[in-house]
C-alpha cells in the first residue's frame, strides 16, 4: 500500500483505522466487481423467456414469494455486496421506467460484464472500454429505431395491443390464461387511457386479488372493488343508483386540535352537554340524508350510536375506508371528497349505478363493489387463485401488461421479441465496428457479442442448442436482411417473430440497452472498494 | 478470482437441481405428514402448542393440522396456503388437495430425473388437468329439480364427509343435523346464522339441532324466567355509566355536594334511558356490552328480561333470528324493529344453564348444541360438522354431485391415460404420472384402512373399464364396492377445487429453479 508522508517523515492516515477496513485496488477491484455483478445476472439468467424458470423467496419473516418477474426477485434478495446492489437499481429502475423487461436488462448488464473482463485481461484501459460501449449502444438504439414499427389500434382494434401483453404474460406463471388476462389489461388501460395527450395514469387502476377460485375467473370491473363491508350488519346489501357521501370525518362528536377542557360543574351543564351529544349525531346524519346520499363512505370510524342512527334512517354506510381507494371512489363515481360534514351539498356526491355487497367462500369475507359509476375512468382489475403466492404473483404479472399496454399508447412503435431485436442489433454494431478507428473498435465488438447473451439465453432455457441456434437464427437474418427471426421458445415450427406475434415496445427495449450501458459504464469506472470488515 | 459473497449473512440460496431437490422433499415431507389422515380408516393427529399451557388439539383435518405447524420449507409453504384456501374456499378436502399436490410432485420428480425439462411436465399437467375436469363434468349428476333426491344427496355427502372424522360413528345423526340446518339457509352460504354451542358432558349422540335460537348467558337475577310472546330489543349500548363522548369533558366541582347532584344527575340520565327502552314496549332486552347493577335492577322491577353481555356474533345471530334490529339509540320508539320470538325460557344442557329463544320468525337460524366426553372430542366434532356444514353450503349453491370412494379419481385416471396414449412427444409421460398421481388417493385410503391396495386398485381399474361403472372402494368390507350404492357421494365443487388447486400448486413449486432465502429476522430477547 502507498503510504503518504508529511515533511516530518510521519504517515498520513488516510482511511481512518486502516488494518479493519478490506480494501481492493486497480484491476483486482474491477474484477471483484465485474464477478459479483456477473453472480447477479446468472440468478436472473434462468427466469428470461417463456420457458423460464421460477425463483422462490423466503423474506426475513418466513414469508414465501414464488415470482418470475425480475425486479421483484433483486428487491427481495438479502443483497450485500456493493455491484449487487447496483444491479438491484438497474431493474428497479427499468420497473419504474418501463415496468417490463427488469430481467432481459440485467441479463444484458451481465453479458456486457463478461466481455468487458476480456477486454481488461487484454490490458485495454476500463475507460476506453466504457466509451467503446456508449458508442456501441447508440448505434444499437438508433437500429432499433430503424427496424421498429408503428401499429395502429384503436378502441375497436385491440387486437396488436392484446398480442403485446401476451408476450409479456407468457413468460409467467399465468400463461396458462394469459389471453383473457390480456384482453382484460388491455381493455383496463384503454377504459382510463387519454388518447388524445397519449398518457395513462395507471393509479387508476386497482389490481385486487383475493385467494380462492380460479385464475380463469379474474375479471375487469369498471368500478372499484373495496375489501371492506356495510358498517351495520342489517344494511341493505345492495344499492342501486346510489348517490355517495365521501367523507374524510369521522362519525364522532369533534376534537378541536387546540387543547381545551369542558368543565362540568353543574347539573345543567351536565344535561346540556348530553343534549348536545345526541344533537351531533342527529346532525350528521341529518345533513347527509338532507343532500340526498344513499350511501356514506367514511374514513374514519363510526360511534355505535351514529352506526345505528344512520341505519335506522336507512342510510347505508362503509366505514375504515383507507385514503388510497377513498381517492379512487371519488374518480370513479365523479364526487369530490368532503372533510366536513358543513361542507356537503349535493353536487359533492358521487354516482354510481348500483353498489352491492358479495360475499366469498365459508369464510365471512366480504368485499363491496361499485359499479356502473358516473366516470368509468377508474377500473379494478379482480383476480383469483388457488393460493397464495399465484395471487401475489398473479398481480404482478397483470402490472407488467398493465406497463406494456401504457407505453404502446404512449409510443405505439414496437420491435419484434424472441431475441430478433438483439441479433438484429447486435449485426449492426458489429458492421458498425469496423469503422471506428483505435480500441474501440475492441469495445463495440464485445458489445455486439453481449448482445448476443439474451437470444442465447433465451435458447438455452428453451432447451435448445444456444450456440447453434443463435448462429443459425444471425446468418438467416443477414442472408434475408429481414429482422423478424427469433428464437423459437416455444417449438412452434417457425422463428419468424412475426407470425408468432411476438411483440415488445420499443422504448423498453431502448431503455434495456441505455439503462444496462450505463450501470456498466459506473461499474468498469470504479478501480477501488474500499469496505469495512465486518465487526 | 472467486465471486464474492453477494448475499447477506446466513442468507442463502439454493440452485438447480438442489432447489428442486428441496422443494421436492419438503412438499412431499408435507404430503406425507397428512397422508395418513386420508379416508374414512384415516387416523387423526396430536398437536400441542408451544404457547402457554401446551394446549392439546387432537385432528383429523388438513387445514387445522398444517396451519399448527411451524415449517421452513418454503415449498412446505405453498402446500400449506393450498390447504388453507381450500378450507376457507369450500371448507373440506383439505387434506386430498395437500396429498394430490405432494403426489403430481412425487410422479415430477421421477420424470425430472428421467431428463425431462420441467417446463415439458407442466405443460402436460395442464392438459392432463383439463381432460380429468372434463371427464368430472361429463360424469356429474345434477338433482336439483328432484327436490327429495337432492336432500338424499346432500345427506350422502354429509355423511361421506363425516365418515372421516370422530363423528364417524353417529355419522347419520350429525349428517341430519347438518342438512337441517344448511337447508334452512336456503341458499346463502352464510355460515354464521348456524350457531355451534359446545357443552362437555353427555355423549356424541346427545347433540342436537335446535330451531330457535340459544343464547349461551344467564337471565339477570330476579328477572322473569319465561316470558311468552317475547318482544325484544337488540341493542349495542353502554348501559353502565353512560360517558359523555365530547372530548375533552371531565367534572370539576368543588364540594362534596356537588359531586352528589351530578351522581344523581348521572343516575338519572341512565333511568331515562331505562325508561325509553321500556317505552318501546319490549319485555326482553339483550345488550352486548355490560349491564351495570343499577340499570339491570331497574328492568327487574319493569319485569323485563335484561340480557348483558352477548358478544357480537350472538347479538348480529339474535338480531338475524328474531327480526328485530341492532339499536344504539332509542328516541323513536315507533319506528326501531323488535324481534319477537314465541317463548324466551332458561333451559339446562348438563349442568349449565343457557337462554332459549322459540318460536322465532325467521327460520334462517339455528343451533346446534354438541354434546361430548371432553373438550377435544368437541373441538374436533365442531371442525368435523364446519366442515361437513360448509361442503353442504357449497352443494346447495353449486347442486353438482359425483359419487366418492376414489370413484372419481379412477374415473379421471381413465381419460387422462386415454389422453397420454393420443398424446405425442414427452408430455405424455408427464400426463401418464398425472393418472398416476390421480390413482394414488384411492391406494392412500386402501392403505390406511389396511387392505391390500395394490389389488383393489387393480380390480378398480378393470371394473372402470366397463361403461357407466360405479365401482369404489369399499373401506367397510374391504373390498371393490358398487359406490352409488353404498352411498358414498362428493360434491363436484370440492373435487373440482381440489384438482385445480393441486395442480396448481404442484405447477408453481415444479417452475421454481432457486430457493433465495434471506436472513431471518433478529428477534430481540425479551426476557
Amino acid at each position: 500500500m502507498a503510504l503518504a508522508f508529511d515533511e516530518f517523515g510521519r504517515p498520513f492516515i488516510i482511511i481512518k483505522e486502516q488494518e479493519q477496513k478490506t480494501r481492493l485496488r486497480g484491476l483486482d477491484a474491477q474484477k471483484a466487481n465485474i464477478s459479483s455483478g456477473k453472480a447477479v445476472a446468472r440468478i436472473l439468467r434462468t427466469s428470461l423467456g417463456p420457458k423460464g424458470m421460477d425463483k422462490m423467496l423466503q423474506s426475513p419473516d418466513g414469508d414465501v414469494t414464488i415470482t418470475n418477474d425480475g425486479a421483484t426477485i433483486l428487491e427481495q434478495m438479502d443483497v450485500d455486496n456493493q455491484i449487487a446492489k447496483l444491479m438491484v437499481e438497474l431493474s428497479r429502475s427499468q420497473d419504474y421506467e418501463i415496468g417490463d423487461g427488469t430481467t432481459g436488462v440485467v441479463v444484458l448488464a451481465g453479458g456486457l460484464l463478461e466481455q468487458a473482463e476480456r477486454l481488461l485481461e487484454r490490458g485495454i484501459h476500463p475507460i476506453r472500454v466504457a466509451e467503446g460501449y456508449e458508442m456501441a449502444s447508440r448505434i444499437a438504439v438508433e437500429n432499433l429505431e430503424r427496424i421498429s414499427e408503428k401499429f395502429d389500434f384503436g378502441l375497436s382494434n385491440i387486437e396488436p395491443l392484446v398480442q403485446t401483453c401476451m408476450t409479456t404474460l407468457s413468460s409467467k406463471i399465468v400463461n396458462r390464461c394469459k389471453r383473457s388476462l390480456a384482453e382484460i389489461a388491455v381493455k383496463a388501460v384503454l377504459a382510463v387511457a387519454d388518447l388524445e395527450r397519449k398518457d395513462v395514469n395507471l393509479e387508476l387502476i386497482k389490481v385486487e386479488g383475493k385467494v380462492g377460485g380460479k385464475l380463469e375467473d379474474a375479471e375487469l370491473i369498471y368500478g372499484i372493488v373495496v375489501d371492506k363491508d356495510m358498517s351495520h350488519p342489517q344494511m341493505p346489501k345492495k344499492i342501486e343508483d346510489a348517490k355517495i357521501a365521501i367523507l374524510t370525518c369521522p362519525f364522532e362528536p369533534p376534537k378541536p386540535k387546540t387543547k381545551h377542557k369542558v368543565d362540568i360543574d353543574t347539573v345543567e351543564k351536565f344535561q346540556t352537554l348530553r343534549v348536545q351529544e345526541q344533537k351531533y349525531f342527529d346532525d350528521m346524519v341529518q345533513k347527509c340524508k338532507d343532500v340526498g346520499a344513499t350511501l356514506v363512505i367514511c374514513q374514519w370510524g363510526f360511534d355505535d350510536e351514529a352506526n345505528h342512527l344512520l341505519m335506522h334512517r336507512n342510510l347505508p354506510a362503509v366505514r375504515w375506508v383507507g385514503g388510497v381507494e377513498l381517492e379512487l371512489i371519488a374518480i370513479a363515481t365523479g364526487g369530490r371528497i368532503v372533510p366536513r360534514f358543513q361542507e356537503l351539498t349535493p353536487e359533492k356526491l358521487g354516482k354510481a349505478g348500483l353498489v352491492r355487497e358479495k360475499s366469498f367462500g365459508t369464510t365471512k369475507d366480504r368485499m363491496l363493489y361499485i359499479e356502473h359509476c358516473a366516470n368509468s375512468r377508474a377500473v379494478t382489475i379482480f383476480v383469483r387463485g388457488g393460493n397464495k403466492m399465484i395471487v401475489e404473483e398473479t398481480k404482478r404479472s397483470v402490472h407488467d401488461a398493465l406497463c406494456v399496454a401504457r407505453n404502446i399508447i404512449r409510443n405505439n412503435s414496437i420491435v419484434y421479441g424472441g431475441g430478433s431485436a438483439e441479433i438484429s442489433c447486435s449485426i449492426a454494431v458489429e458492421a458498425a465496428a469496423d469503422r471506428y478507428p483505435g480500441v474501440e473498435q475492441y469495445a463495440i465488438r464485445a458489445f455486439a457479442d453481449a448482445l448476443d447473451s439474451i437470444p442465447m439465453a433465451l435458447a438455452e432455457n428453451s432447451g435448445l442448442q444456444p450456440i447453434e441456434t443463435l448462429s443459425a437464427v444471425k446468418s438467416q437474418q443477414i442472408k434475408e436482411n429481414n429482422f423478424y427471426y427469433g428464437i423459437d421458445c416455444n417449438d412452434v415450427g417457425t422463428n419468424d417473430m412475426r407470425e408468432q406475434n411476438v411483440f415488445e415496445t420499443l422504448i423498453g427495449k431502448q431503455q434495456q440497452i441505455l439503462l444496462a450501458t450505463q450501470v456498466v459504464k459506473m461499474i468498469l469506472k470504479i478501480d477501488d472498494v474500499i469496505s469495512p470488515t465486518d465487526y | 478470482m472467486a465471486v464474492d459473497r453477494i448475499f447477506k449473512d446466513e442468507a442463502n440460496e439454493e440452485k438447480g437441481e438442489r432447489a428442486r431437490m428441496a422443494s421436492f422433499i419438503g412438499a412431499m415431507a408435507i404430503a406425507d405428514l397428512v397422508k395418513t389422515t386420508l379416508g374414512p380408516k384415516g387416523m387423526d393427529k396430536i398437536l400441542q402448542s408451544t404457547g402457554r399451557g401446551r394446549a392439546v388439539t387432537v385432528t383429523n383435518d388438513g387445514a387445522t393440522i398444517l396451519k399448527s405447524l411451524h415449517i421452513d420449507n418454503p415449498a412446505a409453504k405453498v402446500l400449506v396456503d393450498i390447504s388453507k384456501v381450500q378450507d376457507d374456499e369450500v371448507g373440506d378436502g383439505t387434506t386430498s388437495v395437500v396429498v394430490l399436490a405432494g403426489e403430481l410432485l412425487r410422479e415430477a420428480e421421477k420424470l425430472v430425473a428421467a431428463k425431462i425439462h420441467p417446463m415439458t411436465i407442466i405443460s402436460g399437467y395442464r392438459m392432463a388437468a383439463e381432460c380429468a375436469r372434463n371427464a368430472l363434468l361429463h360424469k356429474v349428476m345434477d338433482n336439483k329439480e328432484d327436490a327429495e333426491k337432492f336432500k338424499s344427496d346432500l345427506m350422502k355427502i354429509a355423511m361421506t364427509t363425516l365418515s372421516s372424522k370422530i363423528l364417524s360413528q353417529d355419522k347419520e345423526h350429525f349428517a341430519e343435523l347438518a342438512v337441517d340446518a344448511v337447508l334452512r339457509l336456503k341458499g346463502s352460504t352464510n355460515l354464521e346464522s348456524i350457531q355451534i354451542i359446545k357443552k362437555p358432558g353427555g355423549s356424541l349422540k346427545d347433540s342436537f339441532l335446535d330451531e330457535g335460537f340459544i343464547l349461551d348467558k344467564k337471565i339477570g337475577i330476579g328477572q322473569p324466567k319465561r316470558i311468552e310472546n317475547a318482544k325484544i330489543l337488540v341493542a349495542n349500548t353502554a348501559m353502565d355509566t353512560d360517558k359523555v363522548k365530547i372530548y375533552g369533558a371531565r367534572v370539576r366541582v368543588d364540594s362534596m355536594s356537588r359531586v352528589a347532584e351530578i351522581e344523581t344527575a348521572e343516575k338519572e340520565k341512565m333511568k331515562e334511558k331505562v325508561q325509553k327502552i321500556i317505552a318501546h314496549g319490549v319485555n326482553c332486552f339483550v345488550n352486548r356490552q355490560l349491564i351495570y347493577n343499577f340499570p339491570e335492577e331497574l328492568f327487574a322491577d319493569a319485569g323485563i328480561l335484561a340480557i348483558e353481555h352477548a358478544d357480537f356474533d350472538g347479538i348480529e345471530r339474535l338480531a338475524l333470528v328474531t327480526g328485530g334490529e341492532i339499536a344504539s339509540t332509542f328516541d323513536n320508539p315507533e319506528s326501531v324493529k323488535l324481534g319477537h320470538c314465541k317463548l324466551i325460557e332458561e333451559i339446562m344442557i348438563g349442568e349449565d344453564k343457557l337462554i332459549h329463544f322459540s318460536g322465532v320468525e325467521l327460520g334462517q337460524a339455528c343451533t346446534i348444541v354438541l354434546r361430548g366426553a371432553s373438550h377435544h372430542v368437541l373441538d374436533e366434532a365442531e371442525r368435523s360438522l364446519h366442515d361437513a356444514l360448509c361442503v353442504l353450503s357449497q352443494t346447495v349453491n353449486d347442486s353438482r354431485v359425483l359419487l366418492g370412494g376414489g370413484w372419481p379419481e379412477m374415473v379421471m385416471a381413465k381419460d387422462v391415460d386415454e389422453l397420454a396414449r393420443k398424446t405425442p412427444g414427452k408430455k405424455s409421460h408427464a400426463i401418464e404420472a398425472f393418472s398416476r398421481a390421480l390413482v394414488a388417493i384411492p391406494t392412500i385410503i386402501a392403505d390406511n384402512a389396511g387392505l391390500d391396495s395394490a389389488e383393489l386398485v387393480a380390480q378398480l381399474r378393470a371394473e372402470h373399464q366397463k361403461e357407466g361403472c360405479t365401482a369404489g372402494i369399499d373401506v367397510i368390507s374391504g373390498s371393490v364396492g358398487d359406490v352409488a350404492q353404498l352411498g358414498i357421494s362428493e360434491s363436484f365443487k370440492v373435487k373440482q377445487a381440489v384438482l385445480l388447486s393441486a395442480t396448481e400448486a404442484a405447477e408453481m413449486i415444479l417452475r421454481v429453479d432457486e430457493i433465495i432465502t434471506c436472513a431471518p429476522r433478529k428477534r430481540e430477547n425479551r426476557m
